[in-house]
């Protein structure tokens, strides 16, 4: 299929419309909010709300006998927050450690809400088909009133980022100044917390609890490699989401039985390991390459102040030295031959009939240069 | 109770104790949520290897899920020491991926295969004893019975056999590698059986909740005892107990047997939080409201001491002089010296307060304090 065709069908196809959509407003936010938890070092709690959330799906249904996105978003939410909540309570007041509390609320939640839906599969009616989908999330039964609650939820999530920015930044950055500037960073904690728990609920049904948590982590982890500025951060986290989810989306309706959820996940994978290896200033790739130009110089300089030194300890600049010497002077002998030919190539060193090594005029120069640079440092 | 039950209950108990020890030093070495990624991630290696063999017993599955559990853990080591992301980003990263594989393998094949991601994640612990295990033709149980009681076998010898090197490189691992042990060799042999432990268990309790059998009995018993044997103890007989009475509850109910043993565990670990000896909420709330009241009647008895036959003492040893000098209220003040007389601390003589020679004792070892 061309691009074309995918993109007429983006516009007219009302399936692949409301899943990209409903794709695209889980990625900006969950993305954007995924910033504050990754810098605050609570990339996990993404994995634990979401997993949290089952029973409260559950109970909602069970209490209201209603599958409305609202009702589900509420009762998810309530859930997540609550878990939460005992996550931070048990840390807090007991000896357990921030890890165990996360893994045994989560699993234990998510337990619960098993036995609930078990519970609520052994009832006669026939309208619980389909909270199962909560599970692995099933972004093709989104409907347009889901898109709409959900961009609605997102809307204000990422309003109230804009209002509490600067608590936000501090509490992030460096919350004991935060405090002493008399902001209550308690009060702050707990409205980020609370928004990003509806930022995952909303995602819930298009990529269910498993796979929630990367959406939390991986948008801010490639964005973290492009910049060093919360801003932009939050803002290419937001534009990482929302890319993976609609290139997940499509890429799913392009080929038949690729789920949804799964797709978008690798997508946005894919953009952390292309983020990882080639970003400006942390990227691995950039980074091995200045280390290897980095090394090249310093072998270069290393062997020309030997050269210097020999000239000078000679006092004839024009007498030759074997490979040998210089090797012997060296740390890295191996690569003293072939930084001599790049040196040669400079036009900085000479080599006389009996392969014997010796300073140019220009070398002797460079040398001296470097040598008073070195002495200026010390 | 029939034979089915009996078998049931007996897997869920091995499963229990098989979770509970690994998981004893998950929870002290802060690494419990490697056991939420490694659960998750050999969905993977479970997929692949089942494509091989097809068949959801085999042996291969074990060695396949435990390479990708290693396999997760060195992923994470390797995005942890780029130091481009933190250690708990990494862990978000590296699961997902290998889980999303797993279920777009699983889903693209659906129709082939005998393998839906519910089975793995959620398992179905009533249908364990259909399978069975024979021996030269005799049926002697159901297989995952053998292979669960296997694994925890495997687990107790480790843990007996390299108690010692464990127990060294979980609280001081510089001293351990100082000392000429290898605590990432440790590490990396108790992630191998966390694997093994998490494939061996997904077939009966599901891979989510394979994390609250491993993290929660010994949490909860991380809240009882400081002995590191007595933890491991405590951890297996808490898992046990959750398992059988978690069975019970799902029987009774008619829901989710893995679901109600991992909600039992969560009860138990709450329990234990709130009324365990000296760490439990009610322990701790009663020692504070004990303390509060001690640390008042030696402020009084410090107070009486240093006025005690001085010129000032007229004034200063008054009860309705505390008001001014200790903020306290009347009513506070009638609380604490009533409680200070009932311990021989003072006596009342109209408006003055004495203290008696027990009361100077003690504030004069409180001053000294």
């Amino acid at each position: 299929m061309d691009l074309g065709a995918v993109f007429h069908n983006l516009i007219f196809d009302y399936t692949l419309r409301t899943v990209a959509l409903g794709s695209a407003v889980l990625g900006l936010v969950s993305g954007s909010l995924g910033t504050f938890a990754v810098l605050r070092r609570q990339s996990l709690l993404g994995d634990s709300v979401s997993h949290t959330a089952l029973p409260g799906i559950a109970l909602a249904f069970l209490l209201t006998g209603s599958k409305a996105p609202l009702v589900m978003i509420i009762g998810a939410a309530v859930a997540g927050w609550g878990g939460t909540l005992l996550v931070i309570s048990i840390v807090r007041q007991s000896r357990i450690k921030m890890d165990s509390a996360l893994g045994m609320i989560l699993s234990v939640f998510f337990g619960f809400g098993l036995v609930l839906l078990t519970f609520i599969q052994k009832r006669p009616d026939a309208r619980q088909a389909g909270l199962e989908k909560f599970l692995f999330g099933q972004a093709t039964a989104l409907m347009e009133r889901d898109v709409i609650v959900m961009a609605i939820l997102g809307a204000l999530v990422l309003i109230i980022v804009g209002l509490f920015w600067k608590e936000f930044k501090l509490l992030s950055f460096d919350r004991e100044f935060g405090s002493s500037m008399g902001l209550s960073m308690h009060r702050a904690e707990i409205l980020l917390t609370t928004i990003l728990v509806i930022a995952i609920v909303i995602g819930l049904q298009t990529v269910g609890v498993v796979l929630m948590s990367a959406m939390v982590v991986a948008p801010a982890a490639a964005a973290r490699q492009w910049t060093d500025r919360l801003g932009l951060m939050v803002v290419l986290a937001a534009i990482f989401g929302a890319v993976a989810g609609v290139g997940g989306a499509v890429i799913s309706s392009l080929t038949e039985r690729l789920p949804t959820g799964p797709t978008i996940v690798l997508c946005i994978s894919g953009i952390v390991i292309i983020s990882m290896l080639f970003a400006g200033n942390r990227g691995l790739f950039w980074n091995r390459l200045r280390r290897r130009r980095s090394r090249k110089k310093l072998a270069l300089e290393a062997v020309l102040l030997d050269m210097y030194e020999l000239a000078r300890q000679h006092g004839d600049r024009e007498h030759g030295h074997p490979l040998t010497t210089l090797q012997a002077m060296s740390f890295r002998p191996g690569s003293v031959s072939h930084t001599l030919q790049v040196l040669e190539e400079k036009g900085w060193v000479l080599v006389n009939s009996a392969g014997e090594w010796s300073l140019s005029a220009d070398g002797y120069k460079a040398a001296e240069k470097q040598a008073a640079a070195m002495e200026a440092k010390r | 109770m029939s034979s089915a039950q009996i078998e049931i209950q007996l897997i869920a108990v091995v499963v229990a104790a098989a979770c509970a020890l690994p998981g004893v030093f998950l929870v002290l070495r802060r690494t419990a949520m490697m056991s939420d990624a490694i659960s998750h991630a050999i969905l993977f290696g479970i997929v692949i290897a089942f494509f091989v063999t097809e068949d959801l017993t085999s042996p291969f599955l074990v060695v396949a899920a435990t390479l990708t559990g290693v396999l997760t853990v060195s992923l994470v080591e390797l995005l942890n020491r780029s130091r481009l992301v933190k250690e708990d980003a990494a862990i978000g990263l590296v699961f997902p991926v290998l889980f999303s594989i797993g279920v777009i393998l699983v889903s693209r094949y659906a129709g082939d295969i005998h393998l839906d991601t519910d089975a793995v994640l959620l398992g179905e612990l009533a249908f364990a004893p259909f399978d069975r295990f024979e021996l030269f033709g005799y049926d002697i149980g159901p297989r995952s019975l053998y292979l669960m009681g296997g694994i925890m076998l495997i687990n107790l010898a480790f843990i007996i056999f390299f108690f010692k090197e464990l127990k060294l490189a979980t609280f001081d691992a510089g001293l351990a590698a100082a000392l000429g042990f290898t605590p990432w060799m440790i590490h990396y042999a108790l992630m191998s059986l966390v694997s093994v432990t998490a494939v061996g268990a997904f077939n009966a309790v599901g891979s989510i909740l394979v994390v609250a059998l491993m993290i929660a009995p010994p949490a909860t018993a991380y809240l009882i005892t400081d002995k590191l044997s007595r933890m491991i103890t405590l951890s297996v007989v808490i898992g046990v107990i959750s398992a059988i009475a978690g069975y019970w509850v799902a029987h009774w109910l008619d829901v989710s047997i893995a679901g109600s043993m991992a909600s039992l565990t969560g009860i138990v670990f709450l329990l234990a939080f709130l009324l365990a000896p000296e760490r439990g909420m009610v322990a701790i709330a009663r020692r504070r409201f004990r303390q509060k009241w001690e640390f008042a009647q030696t402020m009084l008895a410090i107070h009486l001491f240093s006025h005690e036959d001085q010129p000032e003492a007229d004034r200063e040893c008054r009860f309705d002089h505390m008001d001014e000098h200790m903020r306290w209220n009347e009513d506070f003040s009638e609380k604490v010296v009533g409680r200070a007389e009932e311990n021989d601390i003072l006596r009342r003589e109209g408006e003055y307060l004495r203290l008696t020679d027990h009361g100077r004792d003690l504030a004069r070892t409180a001053m000294i304090k």
